[in-house]
């Protein structure tokens, strides 16, 4: 079957005709996964909800060339509660670790293999990691708590001598419950938690909540409100890739790279406070809109700022470019294939320095993306050399579309009020974050309570991806490879 | 090689002046008077993010450039807590980071000092304290100093390094018995 047999059996999703939604079987669940897997289509996200949210069901997002399907497989009818609904591990490699995660939070169980649990860590109960054995082969353990400025999380290395053979990762130590949080919010305040689900992505976790928001409420949003909500996602796509871009040379042994960059990161962030009042905008994207207009004064100096990050950065890349040592341990370290990065269904920046040209913002073209056009930036070579480069092209990129925002954004207001329905409903947001596509699903309650709230990260995805990244390459290159993804403990563990 | 020097030159020194009666810059004069005056050596801070959003972490980082440069100021940041005179914790506390925020403060030698940081490690912020997380850090260790915000400034978190160095003049730092806060 080819994924157009579905559309009959498919509704819009919050009367959006780009979201197809689809209530299925369990042996359809399983052919839908096969049909978009084989039509080159991605899965975005997997979760399931429990009896407290109405009915225990399992989900899935999927993005294809026809936009984005959402299935839903409900668990309340005839079939026992350890029934096990159908794995798609095997189409998705990723999809284990979020089938597991199912299994801790709501007790549903998929009939894939693994069953250790991944975001609850059980008192007492050891985690069997998987033992590689032969001569000369140890084990590393590091973690959860490293040795930087970064977050929790456990890897178990096993190395013949500076050799990585195999590592496993461990995650789930900054899981503070949030889906379980967000029921306890009015949908009208849930932006602030979504925004707190991974810090460095605060405005595409509350964009994507507000989109999934307004859109099952109906609400229409001004377009000023729109253009001025892009600016902040594209200011904070600047920002990490600054942060990362210094990190990255100091990684490598560059300490001048940190300097440099961590500075033009401050002079964007202090930018980013005169415009939006946070240095991150965590409180900035509001339901209906954001949360106060731009100042003129701050337009002003933001685009200034932006024309300074622009020339300066051409510069340091000239540098990094010419510097054996960096050019040294960025090239050929770290490397995800394009084939591979297919497979593992590797997304955001990370995949499309694999090969692997997607992009919501160009996919989707949400507004207001549809007028902005950006270029998608890419890569093929998939090693730390590629996921560099495209944060140098997207940096650059992303400062031309906040600049041309700033010249031509739209009079009218930046807020309007949106009310709750009298009915219970549901919707999905999606946003392009500077790591990848963030997605959130939201059920609401007449009235405005929320009943379910979804946040997905795309470290999802990708952390798998840097177990495959190390293979064959030695031990000190790891936080090398391991920042040049950049994912996002909290995100993940949620 | 010369263009990297060009770009070292043509920057200059980026670090924000010290003294002049500015708030945000008193608190780094004082804050080095402290250090020099108690520890008389580098204060090394241990960071532990122990459940946070990563948004703390992010501007413990800006603690670190040229502008803030609080290396310059003699506060170094550690790998280990072994080397640590003072752990500053994000948070919420998560069930899962409990044990290990415990070892970390185990490990860090004695006369030690703690700040919570951002709005989660004073009292579980937004996240509160219910199932998965424990909220505050001063749930699980003692803690001297809490340092608010979401996620609070690197002005404020200087301010709360140096509060905690305050307090442990006011205490003696030598003081023993501070057992665990459970």
């Amino acid at each position: 079957m080819t994924l157009k047999t579905w559309l009959a059996a498919s509704a819009p999703l919050a009367e959006d005709p780009a979201i197809r939604y689809l209530r299925v079987g369990a042996e359809e669940w399983r052919r839908l996964a096969e049909d978009v897997a084989a039509s080159g289509g991605r899965l975005l996200a997997l979760w399931g909800q429990d009896a407290t949210a109405g009915h225990p069901a399992v989900f899935a997002a999927y993005h294809t060339a026809a936009g984005l399907w959402v299935g839903e497989l409900r668990r309340d009818g005839p079939e026992s509660a350890d029934d096990p609904y159908p794995g798609v591990q095997d189409l998705y490699p990723f999809a284990g670790r979020m089938q597991r995660a199912i299994r801790d939070l709501q007790g549903l169980r998929s009939t894939d293999p693994d069953l250790r649990p991944w975001l609850r860590h059980p008192p007492g109960e050891a985690y069997e990691f998987v033992r590689v054995e032969g001569d000369g082969v140890h084990e590393i353990p590091v973690g959860p708590v490293h040795a930087g400025i970064i977050e929790p999380g456990h890897f178990r290395f096993s190395v013949v001598g500076e050799k990585v053979l195999r590592l496993e990762e461990r995650l789930g130590y900054v899981h503070k419950g949030i889906e379980q949080r967000f029921v306890e919010f009015d949908a009208l305040d849930g932006c602030r938690l979504a925004a707190r689900v991974s810090g460095d992505s605060a405005v595409a976790f509350s964009w994507a909540y507000c989109i999934a928001l307004e859109s099952q409420w109906r609400a229409r949003i001004p377009r000023r409100a729109l253009w001025l909500r892009a600016l902040a996602l594209e200011l904070e796509r600047v920002a990490n890739h600054l942060g990362d871009l210094g990190a990255l040379g100091n990684d490598a042994g560059f300490a001048f790279g940190l300097a440099q960059f961590s500075r033009l990161k401050e002079l964007v962030l202090r930018a980013t406070e005169t415009a939006f009042g946070q240095r991150y905008p965590m409180d900035w994207v509001v339901p209906g809109g954001v949360a106060r207009d731009l100042p003129a004064a701050a337009a002003a100096a933001l685009d200034r700022c932006l024309a300074d990050v622009v020339a300066e950065s051409a510069v340091l890349r000239g540098i990094y470019d010419e510097h054996a040592g960096v050019r040294d341990r960025f090239t050929g370290t770290g490397t995800i294939a394009p084939e591979l990065a297919a497979r593992l269904g590797l997304a955001g920046l990370a995949g499309r320095a694999s090969g692997q040209a997607h992009d919501l913002r160009a996919d989707l073209r949400y507004a207001p993306y549809e007028e902005l056009r950006p270029a998608v930036c890419g890569a093929v070579a998939g090693d730390v050399a590629a996921r560099v480069a495209v944060r140098f092209d997207e940096l650059l990129e992303s400062c031309r579309l906040a600049r041309r925002i700033l010249a031509g954004l739209p009079a009218g207001d930046s807020r309007v009020a949106i009310v709750p329905p009298a009915s219970d409903e549901f919707g999905i947001g999606a946003v392009e974050g500077w790591r990848g596509p963030v997605l959130v699903a939201l059920a609401t309650a007449a009235g405005g309570r929320i009943r379910r709230c979804h946040p997905h990260d795309p470290s999802w995805q990708n952390w798998p991806a840097i177990e495959h990244a190390v293979i064959d390459n030695i031990v000190p290159d790891f936080p090398l490879i391991n920042k040049s993804f950049n994912l996002s403990y909290s995100g993940h563990d949620s | 090689m010369l263009k990297t020097l060009r770009q070292i030159r043509r920057t200059g020194i980026v670090t924000e002046p010290m003294p002049a009666p500015d708030d945000a810059l008193r608190i780094r004069a004082a804050l080095e008077r402290r250090i020099l005056g108690i520890l008389g050596r580098a204060l090394a801070v241990r960071m532990v993010d122990a459940g946070s959003c990563n948004g703390c972490e992010l501007e413990v980082h800006a603690l670190t450039n040229p502008i803030y440069n609080i290396e310059g100021l003699g506060v170094h940041f550690v790998a280990s807590p072994r080397h640590a005179d003072l752990l500053l914790v994000s948070g919420p506390v998560t069930v899962a980071m409990r044990e290990p925020l415990l070892r970390v403060y185990e490990a860090t030698p004695d006369p030690k000092l703690v700040v919570a940081i951002g709005d989660c490690g004073c009292d579980g912020g937004i996240f509160g304290c219910r199932g998965p997380s424990l909220g505050a850090v001063a749930n699980v260790i003692p803690v001297d100093v809490a340092v608010p915000g979401c996620p609070p400034s690197p002005n404020r978190l200087l301010a709360g390094i140096l509060a905690a160095l305050d307090a442990s003049a006011a205490l003696d730092v030598g003081q023993e018995g501070r057992g665990r806060a459970e």
